[in-house]
């Protein structure tokens, strides 16, 4: 198991015979992904990479039956892409093309509610299921097939944490890099969401940075849902306020979306931050190790009970504190259920 | 992207919002001439520079005659204006912007930016105009009022209407408001802005509104499309560093310290800072080489790191994921030899081809101290920083 992607997972590309469409979909197809066809408009009916080239999404879905769709396209054009593929009910779109202008995203999130497509990105390296399926411009070499599942505002920092997960010979389920940009497709709950309901999850790592406030908004999540142990970093520290750190969405603005803050949050969620990005993969090794000795004397219910971290006590999972009165109730109650039921409608069978 | 006030105000006015008749100048004399121009019996003179905060930093002065225009003028020009949004080096003033004034009945606040957790253009009013808006959200959030807008509607009457009697708008003033709202709404869409801010808006004494200072961004991803505003772009106003870096296309922001770093990724590059923070040492800078970093450009991040006089060591912190590990040696290699690097550097490369290029930086006979990990590299800089001090 794994979430989003696998083996099985039929991927189309967009902007398939430029450069970096090219080059990309050459390292995806080396890695095995099922990579059955591209888009470029005009290209229509030739091969690229001994594969069919569409003129438009619908083609290609109808041609190949793909439901991922990869765009490399230029940023111009990149929202104009991600709408075409959610017109053509793809299921999920990784858009790796960095600089969208905002004012487009802002379009493109509002066609997403309410369709069934997800959307990774943009500005983001993509999605990877070791050994099954890399949808992206991540080096595959690095992963190995485990038990980790990573989501990340960042690429490189990304890698840092399958590199160290590796080396501890935890692998990883999946790795989402969801994207440095301040509006974007999946946030960290969505896809933590999906690594807590993933039985070949058994932790999480979550590496967020400066600005917005998705990670305080994780944090909140995690406390209420999560089982799972999570270790998180925050990228930024050092960052003076008022300058965009490389990243459009990395900016300290008005005195909110400070490390600081997102480290106060994580913390008081129970979660395992670390202040250094090298100790991603040691933390988490510890954390597993000890969730593993009480899984194995899991015959003894009360002993498994008492081993839990005393920071995160069992009660306090699923209730809501009284201060977040931002988040009514019901909403609160009904979002798992409601995520369930999407996913199963819409998920075929094979994707599990 | 940031634009001056009174390039701001020219293109407000363009849309059909009122602003105070106003003059630019670069000299005294020029600023006298446009007092004389305007006429009146009041003038104020703005000091034209990239940040907030000029009021309490004597950026903006009242005058009650010409000749107190000119001397203001001359005060201003040529000098730098350090406020608490410029740092201690402050910004040059080249320019400043002579308005007549105004009859000031009340101060409003008046802002259109992304709400990010929405997803959606926020519209945030203030009865509290004229302060600084970030501390009245922190002492006195009931007063700040917010609507935010769906895309596919854009901002509607109703939510304008809201704005404007919540902040004690009088009916008569309403249809005014609202148009203002709506025309800044399509400035907003139409110019790519990521801000605009009119702080204050005020109500004059004969009940009309007008907006007394803007601050306008353009969102720099979409500068491709919107030419007329990046030719509005005030070099002058940036970091000579970090202009410097934009040209080469490297995404460079100057820090205090006396520890360079050279990394691809902003992530990594931001945790690279944090880590020479926590293991005792001070970061010079942020430097993202991106993620087809090649030799030139290697060599270009080198020259531009060494031409702050502060750095006293350089960390090299790259994952090669699409970039190859050993082309980045290269870089390296050469511009240690070509930019005569007299500083330690401290190197850790991870990822594609990493050790064909540890292999090649042993081999190339240059002091380059090598780094295991992380850790390891950060430990290595600081004390290589601290012996070259």
């Amino acid at each position: 198991m794994s979430v989003l992607v696998n083996a099985r997972t039929k991927v189309i590309c967009q902007g398939f015979t430029g450069k970096q469409g090219t080059f990309h979909s050459e390292q995806c197809l080396a890695y095995g992904t099922k990579l059955v066809g591209g888009v470029t408009p005009g290209r229509g009916g030739e091969q690229h990479l001994g594969l069919p080239v569409y003129d438009t999404v619908r083609d290609a879905v109808s041609g190949t039956g793909a439901t991922v769709s990869m765009i490399y396209v230029p940023a111009a054009y990149a929202a104009d892409s991600i709408l075409e593929a959610i017109d053509a009910g793809i299921e999920l779109v990784v858009c790796i093309t960095e600089g969208v202008p905002v004012n487009d995203m802002i379009k493109v999130k509002a066609a997403l509610s309410g369709s069934p497509t997800r959307l990774i990105g943009p500005n983001c390296p993509g999605i990877i299921t070791p050994g099954e399926c890399k949808i992206g411009i991540m080096p595959g070499f690095i992963h190995k097939k485990g038990a980790v599942g990573i989501v990340s505002r960042s690429g490189t920092l990304t890698y840092e944490a399958v590199f160290q997960t590796t080396n501890q010979g935890l692998g990883q389920s999946t790795c989402v890099g969801i994207g440095g940009d301040p509006v974007r497709g999946m946030n960290f709950i969505d896809v933590i969401e999906l690594f807590e309901r993933d039985p070949q999850t058994e932790g999480i790592i979550m590496v967020g940075e400066i600005g917005g406030s998705d990670e305080e908004a994780a944090a909140r999540h995690i406390r209420q849902y999560v089982t799972k142990p999570v270790v998180a970093y925050i990228a930024g520290v050092t960052a003076p306020p008022g300058k965009r750190m490389g990243h459009a969405g990395a900016v300290i603005a008005g005195g909110k979306g400070t490390a600081a803050d997102k480290y106060r949050a994580l913390d008081q969620a129970g979660v395992r931050t670390v202040k250094s990005p090298a100790l991603l993969g040691s933390a988490m090794a510890e954390l597993l190790s000890t969730r593993r000795a009480a899984s194995a004397l899991a015959a003894r219910p009360a002993i498994v009970a008492a081993s839990r971290p005393a920071a995160r006590p069992v009660a306090a999972k699923r209730k809501r504190p009284a201060s977040k009165a931002s988040r009514p109730a019901p909403k609160v109650a009904r979002r798992p259920t409601r995520k369930t039921t999407r996913k199963t409608t819409r998920k075929p069978a094979r994707h599990r | 992207m940031n634009l001056h006030e009174y390039q701001s105000k020219k293109i407000l006015a363009s849309y059909g919002v009122p602003v105070p008749e106003g003059r630019l100048a670069e000299s005294a004399d020029e600023a006298l001439a446009a007092a004389q121009a305007l006429g009146g019996k009041l003038w104020v003179v703005k000091a034209q520079v990239h940040a907030g905060g000029r009021g309490k930093a004597g950026g903006v002065k009242l005058a009650r005659d010409a000749a107190a225009v000119r001397a203001a003028a001359a005060q201003m020009l040529g000098q730098r204006l350090v406020t608490k949004q410029t740092g201690a080096s402050g910004l040059p003033i080249e320019r400043v912007y002579v308005e007549a004034g105004s009859e000031i009945e009340r101060e409003l606040y008046l802002s259109l930016t992304l709400n990010r957790e929405r997803s959606r253009i926020a519209v945030v009013a203030s009865a509290a105009g004229g302060m600084d808006i970030e501390e009245v959200a922190e002492d006195t959030p009931e007063k700040i009022l917010s609507v935010t807008v769906h895309p596919a509607t854009g901002l509607q009457p109703f939510q304008c209407k809201q704005l404007g009697f919540g902040v004690g708008l009088k009916a008569k003033q309403i249809e005014q408001f609202q148009s203002i709202l709506l025309a800044l709404y399509r400035l907003y869409q139409e110019r790519d802005a990521s801000l605009i801010e009119i702080n204050p808006l005020i109500v004059t004494k004969s009940g009309a509104l007008v907006a007394l200072d803007c601050k306008l961004e353009i969102e720099a991803n979409a500068l491709f499309r919107q030419k007329e505003m990046a030719a509005l772009r005030d070099l002058g106003q940036e970091d000579p560093m970090e202009q410097r870096a934009s040209e080469h296309d490297l995404n460079y922001v100057s820090l205090d310290g006396d520890i360079a770093c050279m990394v691809n990724g902003a992530g990594l590059a931001m945790a690279t800072m944090d880590l020479i923070k926590l293991h005792g040492g001070k970061p010079a800078n942020f430097l993202d080489v991106g993620g087809g970093a090649t030799s030139e450009r290697v060599s270009a991040a080198f020259e531009l790191i060494l031409s702050n006089a502060n750095v006293r060591a350089i960390l090299v912190n790259i994952f090669g994921g699409i970039v190859r590990c050993d082309l980045i040696a290269d870089g390296i290699i050469n511009a240690v030899k070509k930019v005569g690097v007299n500083v330690p550097v401290v190197v850790r490369l991870e990822g594609t081809n990493a050790e064909v290029a540890r292999q090649r930086l042993a081999q190339s006979g240059l002091a380059i101290i090598a780094a295991t990990d992380l850790t390891d590299a950060a430990r290595k800089v600081v004390t290589a920083a601290r012996a070259s001090r």
